[in-house]
């Protein structure tokens, strides 16, 4: 008979295999921000999934005070992301209106 | 036996709402199911017995990263609708490598998973021995913040680099200077109503830490969500430049101050005395709690203005 | 007497389900913004306060059904709001996107 936490367990790993196949094949920044997320949810998900000890006993507190932590930082880590795809949105959207603008006007200096 | 079906449907309802955020061609709709994703895992916690994860996965996995995304969306320039199904349908006809070989990694993991042998936690065992000892009574607060400290006082570190990095992409560090726009009457009398509710709320789930789920982690997220709030209402939650400086590194100054503290006094680096462990522990939290809040609520109104365009090009002028 | 406390709390939370039920369909099959905000605030209000009074009657103390009631109010009072702003939106400014 299968057991309350395997069932997550399956579930956890199944969602970081969509987060996986996520990041890999989705073309839009935006997106891959999401999967890894979903990814991260996987991970948290699974670990908490291997602290359960039984429907008595209160579950290990470790991992559970390591996904608490882990929780904060991928919000920061995902905000972070955030800020670096409107960069460089903002980046390919200056560069785009300057080539289609004007393409006989002397080159302007690179971005660098 | 009905649990257990419960969990089953639960867990396929995850699993079929992640494959929908990724494959929707809409980018508004995966969000707004990522952000139900994120309901959903809080539920999965709390059958999982681990309710501090979900008072803090409702908060801000759900909360934060939505309003984070869905502001970032609003701020992306769109395609119009028929080339975003264009560009998001041509990756899949050219996917199948990525589906065979992430097929066999969830095969092969699955497996694993289902072959672990469940064994009683030595860990788990020692945090109960030693709960006496650690100045509250509830075992993940003591991990957190009296047996793993030193995880915490990192973490706090990485929330302070997060937001550096935030403030180095946008150019300048000025949170406060900006007029706001004045919200519709309505949402400046809800957020007047349940601000000082947020605040009571936030309150309590820090002294509950001690003995309940709850926390320094999930004061911060409700604190982060209030300065959101109250930013998106048309008022600037801290009104100074300095005081948001302050605030921000007031978390990680308090363990510096508590391990230095300790060393000076003969103990090691954030090691406690048994007898007043209760008060550092407090004191600590209080400090995590505001420096977690004004990160994450800075890290919201600093991505939602525009870098500076000088950034760009370097010393040169423009187009005007 | 516990025993029907039991089938009325139960009972109670299923009349919620339900309505959360009726909500879900709502917001699946009517045409329009303002259509699915109504189905929606539905949901809201009368589901969630069948499930409180059903939990309330399967709590065992007042403080407890007393908090519960809390919430409810909580919820009435950031569904209506948000009811409002989205409609509002909805009604001022149609063209504004996914903001």
């Amino acid at each position: 008979m299968i057991e309350q936490n395997q069932i997550y367990g399956i579930a956890a790993v199944l969602l970081f295999c969509v987060g996986l196949h996520g990041v890999a094949t989705r073309p839009e920044m935006v997106r891959k921000v999401i999967a890894l997320n979903i990814m991260g949810a996987g991970v948290f998900l699974f670990l908490i999934s291997v602290a359960w000890q039984g429907a008595r006993a209160p579950a290990d507190p470790v991992p559970q005070a390591m996904v608490l932590t882990g929780i904060v930082v991928a919000v920061s880590a995902s905000a972070f992301a955030l800020g670096l795809v409107r960069r460089l949105a903002g980046l390919a959207e200056e560069s785009a209106a300057e080539h289609g603008e004007s393409p006989a006007a002397p080159p302007k200096e690179d971005p660098k | 036996m009905i649990a257990l079906i419960f969990d089953g449907v639960l867990a396929v309802t995850l699993v079929a709402l992640a494959w929908r955020v990724l494959a929707a061609p809409d980018a508004f709709e995966a969000v707004v199911v990522f952000i139900t994703l994120g309901l959903l895992m809080a539920l999965a916690w709390g059958r999982l017995a681990a309710p501090d994860i979900a008072l803090a996965e409702a908060a801000v996995g759900a909360g934060l990263t939505g309003v984070l995304l869905l502001d970032t969306l609003g701020a992306l320039p769109h395609g119009s609708p028929p080339a975003q199904a264009a560009a998001h349908a041509e990756i899949r006809g050219r996917g199948w490598p990525a589906r065979v070989a992430t097929g066999l990694l969830a095969t092969t993991l699955g497996a694993a998973v289902l072959s672990l042998e469940p064994r009683p936690s030595l860990l788990a065992g020692q945090v109960s021995a030693h709960l006496g000892q650690s100045g509250v009574s509830h075992p993940v607060t003591a991990v957190l913040l009296n047996f793993r400290g030193y995880d915490t006082w990192l973490e706090l570190g990485v929330l302070l680099i997060a937001i550096i990095g935030v403030l180095a992409l946008r150019g300048s560090t000025r949170l406060s200077g900006e007029t706001l726009a004045r919200p519709p009457a309505v949402l400046a009398w809800l957020i007047r109503v349940l601000t000082p509710l947020i605040l009571m709320v936030a309150g309590y789930l820090l002294w509950l830490g001690k003995h309940a789920a709850g926390g320094a982690f999930q004061a911060g997220v409700v604190l982060g969500a209030a300065g959101v709030l109250l930013w998106l209402a048309g008022w600037h939650p801290v009104a100074r430049e300095w005081l948001w400086k302050v605030l921000w590194v007031i978390g990680f100054l308090g363990f510096i101050a508590a391990g230095l503290g300790q060393l000076l006094a003969g103990a090691n680096w954030l090691e406690y005395p048994p007898e007043t462990a209760a008060t550092f522990i407090l004191c600590l939290e209080l400090g995590a709690a505001i420096s977690i809040g004004a990160t994450l609520a800075g890290l919201f109104i600093a991505l939602h203005f525009p870098p500076r365009e000088n950034l760009s090009g370097g010393p040169n002028e423009r187009r005007p | 007497m516990s025993g029907i406390l039991n089938v009325l709390g139960i009972g109670l939370c299923l009349i919620g389900a339900g309505f959360f039920l009726a909500g879900t369909v709502g917001l699946l099959r009517f045409p329009d913004s303002l259509c699915r905000l109504h189905a929606l605030t539905k949901a809201d209000n009368l589901g969630l306060g069948f499930m409180v009074l059903g939990l309330a009657v399967e709590s065992d103390s007042l403080a407890v059904a007393g908090k519960l009631a809390l919430i409810w109010l909580l919820a009435l009072l950031a569904g209506a709001s948000a009811c409002y702003l989205i409609a509002r939106t909805t009604v001022h400014d149609p063209g504004g996107g996914p903001e």
